[in-house]
């Protein structure tokens, strides 16, 4: 196996998470889509981690994936609210503070 | 692309490797692809498990099992459970999503091209075809080893993150 085939795989995740965080309005869908490149990331760090031979990568991997769990609860409650207040959760509707 | 090729040619110790290697991986970029573009959202959730699934499957490649099971219990088991209460809660989120005006969407096609252009060809220059050997797997006695001795003042921080992610979750979401 080549560390570059990882890579590359976390470098079209990444990408496609990207993409989906420019081009979608559903405030849901946007924060799939940073799950997506939160597991790019993921990947990244464990192959690196498998290449050095070096226990860090797994260990940040799994501080990552907390991170991301406690920025799904206060992402969906932040667009839970938004739901409730606005009956909508249209992203590009949220411009209350564009100048 | 060279890179490939070569992964292709690796020896003879890898090969079942390589051929699950890229079973996985197409699965999860077609997965991921289908995610941001579809246009159901509960559709978008399940492609998302697919995803989510598959890098687990690329951790024990990797020989990192307790990364595996532990994305497998946090990404499969907590947050895409939590995705799907929150798009129960959100009736307004299961119609479609296909009013994004197309140049909106060509610019992030662009953005996000450029950005693979420009990500790939750095990988390619600088990491050619280096070898990854994994003669065993990591054993989950040395990341804990790890985590609870030369990472505790990190795992102590990531403890607090959680709780007052938690306790500010229920904050904003309360109703009065």
């Amino acid at each position: 196996m080549l560390l570059n085939q990882f890579l590359l795989l976390a470098a079209v995740l990444f990408c496609i998470g990207v993409y989906g965080v420019l081009a979608r309005r559903n405030g849901i869908l946007v924060l799939m889509s940073i799950e997506i490149i939160l597991n790019a990331v993921n990947i990244n760090l464990v192959a690196f981690g498998a290449f050095r031979d070096n226990v860090a990568g797994e260990v940040f991997a799994l501080f990552v994936i907390a991170v991301a769990a406690a920025e799904v609860g206060i992402g969906l409650a932040i667009v839970l609210l938004m739901y409730r207040n606005r009956r909508s959760i249209d992203f590009s509707e949220a411009d209350l503070l564009k100048g | 692309m060279n890179v490939f090729a070569a992964a292709a040619s690796d020896g003879d110790i890898y090969v079942a490797q390589n051929i699950f290697f890229g079973i996985i991986a197409a699965t999860m970029i077609v997965a991921a692809l289908r995610c941001v573009t579809t246009k159901n959202i509960v559709h978008a959730a399940l492609w998302l498990v697919l995803v989510l699934g598959g890098a687990a499957a690329q951790f024990i490649l990797l020989g990192s099992e307790f990364v595996a099971v532990t994305q497998i219990l946090v990404y499969v088991g907590a947050i895409v459970v939590l995705f799907l209460f929150g798009i129960m809660l959100t009736r307004a989120s299961w119609g479609d999503d296909e009013n994004t005006a197309v140049e909106k969407r060509a610019m992030a096609i662009v953005v996000a091209v450029l950005l693979l252009v420009v990500m790939g060809g750095a990988l390619i220059e600088s990491f050619e075809d280096t070898r990854l050997v994994i003669d065993q797997p990591q054993r989950t006695a040395t990341v804990s080893d790890s985590i609870f001795s030369q990472y505790i003042v990190a795992f102590e921080a990531v403890s607090v993150l959680l709780l007052a992610a938690l306790i500010g979750a229920i904050v904003v979401a309360r109703k009065d």
